[in-house]
């Protein structure tokens, strides 16, 4: 049997808006997976040296402060850098429509908006992480 | 015939066969086994959306034992269960008061500008997190969050813009902040010096609630010790120099936002209200001295009438605890005064031209609960912060239901309802179950270090969460009534250049500044932290003489230290 799937859920920022990042790490931990929360008031640089000793397969990062185009793309650029690329970082928040691209291009893997079905974030982690739980 | 057709027939025929010509009576149990054996619809219909059970109807027997003159009253008399005022809005309508704040002092300025010409009666500041947190804007910690959730405030030239050309003399002023709300009571206090406006003159409110941060919004910097002492200090400060300040807006629209129960909102809420009577108390200072300068505010959620009974209970519960608990001789002590918000959490980024509705519905709750000022949430704050347009559409919905409902004419339209006051009394009496929990934990800062709101919050939320998953309650636009291509809407941006305005601003403060007197100032506020001199003086020293939210944030963490959360899900 393999392996479950080890997630970081991380909230960054002063954003304070922990709802969001607590329900979705328990339904991920419902859902079988491996679970760590990191906290509040985290900086890129703790929950990438999080993510890496925790040896996690993706990062969940929850922004609702609207300062989502400076933390998502600084934490791939983290990752990128300790070469932990296989990390697979994904998140949600208040984000706007128009945001959603350039953070994909940016090599974000998933961007859940309000109202996401907990159901779909569960299937894309599934997939998405699941590839490195096999490698 | 059965006894039901026989009753069918009765009514059919429009001449039911009475003795002495009554009408027949009402039958209880026939209604009863008729609902009972009937089809109902599926779904979560025999609960509120907080999960607490209700009846299919209400009848007197489920009022029995209220009595009146003691429980319900009358308004603008103990115990205000129909509200603080003998007029209600036949006297005054509430505030209308719309919060806001983005981008820099200037931006907002024009912002509170159209509001007040627009009919806003009272201005609400919106802070950004940097600011929220105790942090300048150009702080590294700061970085992408300037501006962005609010207006961006680090020093007195900041607070002077924000307010230039409006005279704080005239208008009252709310400020949502909380570990730096000394910091900006004392810019604004310096700021209408600097208009020729003395302290005694202002009004307003400050949120200032450090209980409900730990307990739900986050945002903090010491930990709560020391918060409740400087909170105790402001109170002192202001009973004597700022009379007509609000000192602490006991916040339960956080606790509900970050998805507890009304039941747990209301409890909460009001459980920090007695924990800081009584540290003012303890404090040497006399209840009827701070107690009246106390207010509250409220989420107004989607379950209308679980929470215009939510609004009636707390009134109550408040007039009694202070008048027989704490002892409070002045009954403007007794009365709880609230503001409320919509429920920015039950708007939808689907189809969210609906959450004009949501608004619209939970604005009129929070009037027939009796609410002394309101901010209705604008279509678009799911996404960003709103557009000028949108904000005009809210403020409009308080406007339509002032002027075009009727629901201002009669005063508490709603109390003597069965269902209303049954559900009243059961809302204070899970609020009275939720103060004995937190007693046997040792109160309320002991109970937040044993993570017991936190954890009941976080609960409560996945239960609704799952309700919704599961399609046992239905949102319309998310679970159901789904359009495939969502129309875009026209977003407010604050552009990244904004940020790097706001930190040359503060570096051009720092620079012109006295050096010697911003670090003189701050040795004097440190040294007096390590005793039991009140702090206010202090802050509005280092703020005359030109120190930043930062600088004047910062100097306390080494006496106090600096709280972090035990994380758990």
């Amino acid at each position: 049997m393999p392996r479950p799937i080890r997630i970081l859920v991380a909230k960054a920022g002063l954003d304070g808006h922990d709802r969001g990042a607590k329900v979705i790490a328990r339904a991920l931990r419902d859902a079988g997976f491996e679970v760590i929360y990191t906290g509040l008031h985290q900086t890129p640089e703790q929950v990438v040296e999080a993510a890496i000793q925790e040896d996690v397969d993706g990062i969940g990062l929850s922004v609702l402060s609207g300062a989502h185009m400076t933390l998502f793309p600084r934490m791939k650029q983290l990752l990128d850098e300790q070469h932990a690329s296989d990390i697979v970082l994904f998140g949600g928040g208040t984000i706007p429509n128009e945001d959603i691209q350039p953070l994909l291009d940016a090599g974000i893997a998933a961007v859940f908006t309000p109202g996401t079905p907990i159901a779909s974030t569960i299937e894309f982690v599934r997939k998405a992480c699941g590839k490195r739980v096999e490698a | 015939m059965s006894k039901e057709d026989e009753h069918v027939a009765k009514l059919i025929d429009g001449k039911p066969e009475t003795k002495n010509g009554k009408a027949p009576k009402g039958d209880k149990a026939l209604w009863q086994g008729q609902f009972e054996a009937a089809a109902k619809l599926p779904g979560a219909n025999d609960r509120t959306i907080s999960d607490h059970p209700l009846k299919p109807m209400y009848v007197p027997e489920d009022v029995e034992g209220t009595d009146y003159a003691t429980e319900i009253g009358y308004p603008g008399q103990y115990p205000y269960t129909r509200g603080i005022h003998p007029t209600m809005y036949r006297g005054r309508l509430w505030t209308m008061r719309q919060f806001a704040g983005f981008g820099t002092a200037m931006q907002t300025n024009e912002r509170y500008k159209f509001l007040l010409a627009q009919g806003n009666r009272g201005l609400s500041v919106a802070f950004d997190m940097p600011a929220l947190m105790g942090y300048d804007s150009d702080h590294p910690r700061a970085l992408g969050e300037v501006g962005k959730c609010g207006v961006a405030i680090s020093t007195l030239k900041d607070m002077q813009d924000l307010f230039d050309g409006i005279d704080l003399g005239k208008i009252t002023t709310s400020m949502t902040i909380n570990c730096t709300a000394p910091v900006a009571l004392a810019l604004y206090i310096a700021t209408a010096e600097s208009q020729g406006v003395p302290q005694e003159k202002l009004g307003g409110t400050l949120q200032n609630d450090m209980l409900k941060e730990y307990i739900a919004q986050k945002e903090w910097i010491y930990p709560p010790e020391p918060s409740m002492r400087i909170i105790t200090d402001m109170i002192a400060y202001c009973s004597r120099n700022v009379p007509k300040w609000n000192t602490i807006s006991i916040s339960g629209y956080h606790i509900r936002e970050a998805g507890s129960t009304a039941a747990q909102e209301l409890a909460f809420t009001l459980a920090d209200g007695f924990a800081y009577v009584e540290a003012a108390m303890k404090a040497g200072q006399d209840v009827d001295d701070f107690a009246p300068r106390l207010s509250f505010f409220f989420n107004s959620h989607s379950d209308f009438f679980e929470e215009i009974a939510k609004f009636r209970a707390a009134r109550r519960i408040w007039a009694r605890h202070m008048r027989e608990r704490y002892n409070a001789k002045n009954p403007r002590s007794w009365t709880l005064r609230f503001h409320t918000q919509t429920a920015g959490c039950s708007a939808t980024a689907q189809q969210p031209e609906n959450n004009i509705m949501r608004t619209a519905f939970q604005a009129m709750a929070a009037v027939l609960g009796g609410t002394q000022s309101l901010h209705t949430n604008s279509l678009d704050e799911v996404l960003a912060l709103p557009t000028e347009k949108n904000v005009q559409i809210a403020l409009r919905t308080q406007q339509v239901l002032a002027y075009e409902t009727g629901v201002t004419n009669v005063i508490d339209p709603l109390g003597g309802s069965y269902f209303v006051e049954k559900l009243t009394s059961e809302m204070e009496d899970a609020a009275e179950d939720y103060f004995r929990r937190i007693d046997e934990l040792g109160g309320v800062i002991p109970a937040i270090h044993a993570g017991f709101f936190q954890k009941e919050i976080a609960d409560a939320s996945y239960r609704y969460q799952r309700e919704i998953e599961n399609g046992e309650r239905i949102i319309v636009g998310v679970n159901e009534f789904i359009v495939e291509e969502e129309q875009q809407i026209a977003l407010l941006k604050i552009d990244r250049e904004m940020e790097l305005e706001q930190c040359r601003r503060v570096q051009g403060f720092r620079a012109s500044r006295d050096g010697g007197a911003v670090e003189a100032a701050l040795a004097a506020f440190k040294r007096a932290a390590e005793t039991d001199e009140n702090l206010m003086p202090h802050y509005l020293d280092c703020v005359r003489k030109k120190a930043t939210l930062g600088e004047i944030s910062e100097a306390l963490v080494p006496i106090f230290g600096r709280y972090r959360e035990p994380a758990f899900i």
